[in-house]
C-alpha cells in the first residue's frame, strides 16, 4: 500500500490564546490518495487556507499531525521544510502573485533556481511545465504581457515545475472571469491523469469542485460531510463500455 | 409546456401524422418527456374538436390521418410562446420547504439537513459534469441542454443552500460551536 499523499490526524490549529484564541482547525482527520483530485468547500473563515498551510508545511499544526507521502511534517528542520516546498509540494494563491521584474520562464524556473539549480538546467524544466498548462509562445515576456488567465497558469506552472507531486491551490480563480477560471480549473483536473500529481482546490464555486474526484465540506474547523471518491478518469478503463 | 403546446409547436413546422408527432416529441424533448401514442391522439382529437388543428387529405397511407394547425392553432401557439412562466404564487419547492421544516425545528437540524442536501447536490453535479464530458457532442443538443439544465438548476440549489449555511452558522449563540454536530 503506498502511502495517501497528504493525510490530517486529529489537527487542531490555533491562534492566539486565552480569550482571545481562536481555533482554526478544531480537529481534522482527512486523507488524500495519490493523484487524487480533493476539492474543499466551506464558509469564509471554516478554516480551508489554514487546512493548505499546514499541508504546505508553512505552519504547525497545535496538536495532531500532517502527514505528506508518510512523513510527519513537523519532524522536518527549516531545510526539510524548505525542500519539500521545492520538490514536493508546490501552492498557488488567489493574487496573482508573480515576480513582476521576472519573465514567465524566470517566475517558473525560480523555486528550482532557489534550491541550488543552474538556470541553464531549471530552463528546459520551467519550458516544460509551462507547456503542461498549455502555455508555448512569449515565454519570454514579463507576467503584465499576460491576460490573468495566462498568469494564473504561470503561477501553476511554478508550483509543479520540477516534478512536484502535490499541489495546493487556495481560490486560485478568485480573480479570474468565469470563462477563464472554467479554463483553469479543467487545467486543475487533468494533472491528475496527465502527471499523477495530487490536486487540493479550495473553492466557493459548486461548479468548480464538481470537476473533482471527491468533494470535502467544512465547518468551524473541521470536516462536516465529503461526497464519495470516484475517479474522473481511472487509470485503467481500457473499454468504455465497461466503466458504467 | 403541456402536450397540446407541444404538438401544436411541432405542426407548425407542417402537416405530421400522429407517430411522427410523438418521436418528433421526443427527440425535441431532449429524452425527458415520453409519450405514449394514446396520449397523442386523444391531445388531437381534443385539438381538432376545438378548431385548432384539422385533418387533411393526401395520407401517405390508407386509415393514416394527417394533421395540420389551423390559423387558430396558431394564435394559440403565438400566445403560448409569448407567456413568461409565472413563479407566483412561489413554487412549493420540495428542497427549501424541508430545509425551512428542519429550521423550524432547530438551527442544529437545519444545519445537518442543509450539509446532507448539499453533499447529495454536489454529488449530482459531479455525475452530471461526468455525463457531459463523456456526452461530447454525441446525442444531440436537445440533450446536452437538458444536461446544463440540470446542472444549472443544481448549482442555484447549492448557492442557496451555501446562504442557508452561513445564515445559520451567524444566528447561532456564541459558545454552541463544539455542541454541535460534530462526532
Ligand atoms: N494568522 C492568523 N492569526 C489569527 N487568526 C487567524 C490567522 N489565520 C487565520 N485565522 C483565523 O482562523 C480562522 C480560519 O481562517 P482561514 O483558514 O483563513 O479560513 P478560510 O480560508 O476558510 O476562509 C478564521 O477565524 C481566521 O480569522
Ligand atoms: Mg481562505
Amino acid at each position: 500500500m503506498t502511502d495517501p499523499a497528504l493525510q490530517f490526524s486529529r489537527v487542531v490549529k490555533s491562534y492566539g490564546s486565552g480569550e482571545a484564541e481562536v481555533r482554526a482547525l478544531d480537529g481534522v482527520d482527512l486523507e488524500v490518495a495519490q493523484g487524487e483530485f480533493v476539492a474543499v468547500m466551506g464558509p469564509s473563515g471554516c478554516g480551508k487556507s489554514t487546512l493548505l498551510h499546514l499541508a504546505g508545511g508553512l505552519e504547525d499544526p497545535t496538536a495532531g499531525a500532517v502527514f505528506a507521502h508518510g512523513r510527519d511534517l513537523s519532524t522536518l528542520d527549516a531545510a526539510g521544510r524548505a525542500a519539500l516546498r521545492r520538490n514536493d509540494v508546490g501552492i498557488v494563491f488567489q493574487r496573482l502573485n508573480l515576480v513582476a521584474s521576472l519573465t514567465a520562464i524566470e517566475n517558473v524556473a525560480l523555486p528550482l533556481e532557489l534550491g541550488g539549480m543552474r538556470a541553464r538546467e531549471a530552463r528546459p524544466l520551467a519550458v516544460a511545465a509551462l507547456e503542461a498548462v498549455g502555455l508555448r509562445q512569449q515565454l519570454d515576456r514579463y507576467p503584465d504581457h499576460f491576460s490573468g488567465g495566462q498568469q494564473q497558469r504561470i503561477a501553476i506552472a511554478r508550483a509543479i515545475v520540477g516534478g512536484r507531486s502535490i499541489l495546493l491551490a487556495d481560490e486560485p480563480t478568485g480573480a479570474l472571469d468565469s470563462r477563464t477560471a472554467d479554463e483553469v480549473v479543467e487545467l486543475l483536473a487533468g494533472l491528475p491523469a496527465a502527471s499523477g500529481t495530487t490536486v487540493v482546490l479550495v473553492t466557493h464555486e459548486p461548479r468548480f469542485a464538481s470537476w473533482a474526484d471527491r468533494v470535502v465540506f467544512m465547518r468551524d474547523g473541521a470536516v462536516v460531510d465529503q461526497t464519495r471518491s470516484t475517479p474522473a478518469s481511472p487509470p485503467a478503463a481500457p473499454d468504455p463500455e465497461m466503466v458504467n | 409546456m403541456t402536450v397540446r403546446e407541444g404538438l401544436l409547436a411541432l405542426l407548425n413546422e407542417g402537416p405530421r401524422h400522429g407517430y411522427q408527432l410523438k418521436t418528433e416529441f421526443e427527440t425535441a424533448t431532449g429524452g425527458v418527456w415520453p409519450l405514449n401514442v394514446g396520449q397523442v391522439y386523444t391531445t388531437l382529437d381534443r385539438l381538432e374538436r376545438d378548431g385548432m388543428v384539422r385533418v387533411t387529405e393526401g395520407a401517405a397511407l390508407p386509415g393514416q390521418k394527417v394533421y395540420e394547425i389551423t390559423h387558430q392553432g396558431a394564435q394559440e401557439l403565438g400566445a403560448w410562446w409569448e407567456a413568461v412562466p409565472a413563479d407566483e404564487p412561489p413554487p412549493r419547492d420540495e428542497l427549501m420547504l424541508k430545509v425551512l421544516m428542519a429550521i423550524e425545528h432547530s438551527q442544529e437540524h437545519g444545519l445537518n439537513v442543509v450539509t446532507r442536501q448539499r453533499t447529495e447536490l454536489l454529488g449530482l453535479l459531479q455525475r452530471k459534469r461526468r455525463e457531459r464530458a463523456a456526452q461530447g457532442d454525441a446525442g444531440g443538443l436537445a440533450a446536452r441542454l437538458v444536461t446544463e439544465a440540470l446542472m444549472a438548476r443544481a448549482e442555484a440549489d447549492l448557492r442557496w443552500l451555501d446562504r442557508c449555511e452561513a445564515e445559520l452558522v451567524q444566528q447561532r449563540p456564541t459558545g454552541t460551536r463544539d455542541e454541535g454536530e460534530k462526532r
